[in-house]
């Protein structure tokens, strides 16, 4: 495998999706070489943050215009269900 | 009467069995846990505040009146998410001035491997994600980065890995064929580690390949 192959099975490697022979080849590159090896680990790093991260933050005004609008539907839609029980 | 302290650390699935017996604190409770996360996840596609809190409002909402129909296959957070990027994508159709399901370009090639530009910038981070997701620095970087991406690169890469779907639930999503939509995932991930790396690589640990083999 060279490291221009190397990429091309890179998401399934990196997703845990690649087929084990396929995988052998993968590791037996990256012990070899460094550049990939690190390639691979900072693409690992780059999806755990934007996974990890809140960006941003719901304006307050934003939030009380949600929960007013979810508490006009829900009385819209369950007054004429009868009470709800305890 | 529900009292909020129990109610924060009450599951999700509990809160969805509340709900769906007319329990409104609990549809609210619900509501604060994944707001933040739907709104960030509005607005990285959107890169618009308005369409944001509108996609934001339209998926809470669309969350209320079929959460009869949520049978729970998925998690609560799963499945709000998904209506999210649903929600997102007509925006982004709608923009377009699309009807259809495809967000593929009729003059676009067939993305190949073969052009996919090779990592250049590679070095080892200075610190663990751990320790940087904590530093509210970071996020003006990850945002800026995933700004510069084309569009058709950035949404693969947020429904992929950031909601989490599959490669196949993605390329669905987006009208892609699962061909299209793992080279995209690529060059996404190929750009933003580029990105990343430039700022946060340690240029002492900087490596340069020694050898050209492709
Ligand atoms: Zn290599």
């Amino acid at each position: 495998m060279k490291c221009a192959e190397l990429l091309a099975t890179l998401n399934e490697y990196v997703d845990g999706t690649v087929d084990p022979a396929i995988c052998e080849v993968f590791e037996k590159h990256m012990a070899g070489c460094n550049p990939c090896q690190v390639v691979v680990d900072n693409i690992r790093k780059t999806i755990t943050l934007y996974r990890d991260g809140r960006p941003y933050q719901l304006p307050v005004e934003c939030r009380q215009r949600l929960h007013s609008a979810l508490r006009e539907r829900w009385k819209e839609t369950h007054l004429t269900g009868g009470p709800a029980p305890a | 009467m529900t009292n909020e302290t129990t109610i924060a650390v009450t599951s999700d699935v509990e809160l969805v069995g509340r709900a769906k017996k007319g329990n409104l604190d609990a549809f609210e409770a619900l509501a604060n846990r994944y707001e933040q996360r739907v709104y960030s996840l509005a607005l990285r596609m959107l890169r618009q505040e308005q369409d944001a809190e509108d996609v934001t409002q339209q998926t809470f909402l669309s969350a209320m009146e079929n959460l009869k129909g949520f049978r729970g296959e998925a998690s609560f957070s799963t499945w709000v998410l998904r209506i999210a990027s649903h929600a997102a994508l007509k925006v982004i159709r709608k923009r377009k001035g699309l009807d259809t399901v495809s967000l593929e370009e009729a003059t676009e090639e067939e993305d190949s491997y073969g052009s996919i530009p090779h990592p250049e910038y590679i070095a080892d981070w200075r610190q663990s994600p751990e320790e940087l997701v904590r530093k509210n620095e970071i996020q003006r970087l990850l945002e800026d980065a995933l700004a510069k991406l084309d569009e058709k690169h950035r949404l693969v890469f947020l429904l992929r890995d950031v909601e989490g779907l599959s490669v196949k639930e993605a390329a669905e999503a987006l009208g892609l064929s699962e061909g299209n939509t793992k080279v995209r995932l690529l060059r996404a991930r190929l750009q933003l580690r580029e990105e990343l790396t430039r700022t946060l690589g340690d240029p002492e640990r900087r490596v340069v390949r020694t050898h050209r083999d492709h």
